[in-house]
C-alpha cells in the first residue's frame, strides 16, 4: 500500500520521526543526530537568555531551518497561565505559531494535567496557533483535545525520559482508531523497537529526544530510530498476520523423504 | 536605576529603549522575544519601548528541549 503524506494543519512532513534538541553532549553532536535520524521537525524549549555569560553559542546556529521546521514546547509549565505565556514568547520570537503544548501536572512523572491542557489548547487554538498536545495515553482526554481545536495529539508512551516503551499498546491504538487528526507518540521511546511499535500501531509520528541524546552513541541511534519508524510503518501499512497460539508450518507437509 | 531583567536586578544608567538595552547585552534582536511588565513587546515597537526603573522584563529565547 503506497502511503499518504505525513501532514499536520496542511504541512506536509517527510519524516513520521520528530526528535528533540535537548541533552545532547554537543551541538555539533546534535546536529549530526538530527541528519542522522532524517526529521524534519525538531522541538525546541523557550527559556530565559543567559544575561551574565553571552558566549555560549546560539542552538539556532545548529539547526537547518531551511530543512528542519521548528516546534516550540511550553515544557516545565504547571499552568495554563504559564503555558500561554511561554507559546506566546516563542511565537514573538520568531520561532513559530505552532507549539507542542505541555502542561505538566506532578513532578514526579512528568504526567500531564489534562483540564489545564484542554483549556490551554482551545485560548491557543483562539489565538492562531497550531496545538500539539503531550497527553496521557487516554483515549476520551485525546477526543476532548480534537474537540478543543488540536492539530494532533501527542500521548505518551511512558513517562518522559524513561524509556520504557509503550506501556499501554492497546490504548495507542484506540486512540488512533478515535483520531480524526495525526496521533504521535511522544515520549517514553528507549530504543528502536519502541519506536517501530509505535507506528505498528498506527500511530503517524513518534517524537523523541532522551532515547537518542541519551544513547551511547546518539548519532547511531539517531540512524536507528529513522529505520525503526519507516520499518514500522511499513508493517502497519502491510498488515500484520493474526497471532495464533500455535504452529503453522512454513514449509509443504506433503512429499516429505522416506514417507 | 533598577530594573528587573530575568528575575535579577539589573542596573541603568538612564531609561533605554528595547533596542538598545538588546545592543548593550549583545543579544541579537531577531533571536529573542521580550516581556515587558506581563506584555509581550512586538518586534516592531523596540524602538520605542522604553524601559524605566523598576521595569520588569524578561527576554527569552530558544533553547534544547524535547
Amino acid at each position: 500500500m503506497i502511503d499518504t503524506p505525513f501532514v499536520i494543519a496542511g504541512r506536509t512532513f517527510s519524516s513520521r520521526l520528530i526528535v528533540g534538541t535537548g541533552k545532547y553532549p554537543s551541538h555539533p553532536m546534535m546536529r549530526d543526530c538530527h541528519t542522522a535520524s532524517g526529521a524534519d521537525m525538531v522541538t525546541v524549549a523557550v527559556r530565559r537568555v543567559n544575561i551574565s555569560d553571552r558566549s555560549r553559542e546560539s542552538l539556532l546556529d545548529y539547526i537547518d531551518t531551511d530543512r528542519i521546521f521548528i516546534l516550540p514546547n511550553t515544557a516545565g509549565c504547571y499552568t495554563a497561565e504559564e503555558a500561554i505565556r511561554t507559546a506566546r514568547l516563542g511565537r514573538e520570537a520568531g520561532l513559530s505559531n505552532w507549539v507542542k503544548l505541555e502542561v505538566i501536572g506532578d513532578e514526579r512523572t512528568l504526567f500531564p494535567d489534562n483540564e489545564a491542557l484542554i483549556e490551554a489548547t482551545r485560548i491557543l487554538v483562539s489565538e492562531g496557533f497550531v496545538v500539539l498536545p503531550y497527553t496521557n495515553d487516554d483515549p476520551i482526554a485525546c477526543r476532548k483535545l480534537e474537540e478543543a481545536g488540536a492539530a494532533a495529539v501527542m500521548p505518551l508512551g511512558a513517562p518522559i525520559g524513561s524509556g520504557l516503551g509503550i506501556q499501554n499498546t492497546n490504548n495507542i491504538r484506540i486512540i488512533r482508531e478515535f483520531s480524526k487528526v495525526p496521533v504521535i507518540v511522544d515520549a517514553g521511546v528507549g530504543t528502536a523497537s519502541d519506536a517501530a511499535l509505535a507506528m505498528e500501531l498506527g500511530a503517524d509520528g513518534v517524537l523523541m529526544n532522551t532515547a537518542i541524546a541519551g544513547a551511547q552513541l546518539p548519532v547511531q541511534m539517531a540512524e536507528a530510530m529513522k529505520h525503526a519508524v519507516i520499518a514500522g510503518r511499513q508493517a502497519f501499512l502491510a498488515g500484520r498476520i493474526p497471532k495464533k497460539m500455535y504452529a503453522t508450518a512454513s514449509s509443504p507437509i506433503e512429499g516429505m523423504v522416506g514417507r | 536605576m533598577t530594573i528587573t531583567l530575568n528575575g535579577e536586578p539589573f542596573e541603568l544608567d538612564q531609561p533605554l529603549s528595547v533596542t538598545d538595552l538588546l545592543a548593550r547585552l549583545e543579544i541579537d534582536p531577531r533571536r529573542v522575544a521580550v516581556e515587558h511588565n506581563l506584555t509581550i513587546i512586538k518586534r516592531h515597537t523596540y524602538t520605542t519601548v522604553v524601559i524605566g526603573e523598576g521595569d520588569r522584563l524578561e527576554i527569552v529565547n530558544a533553547v534544547g528541549g524535547g
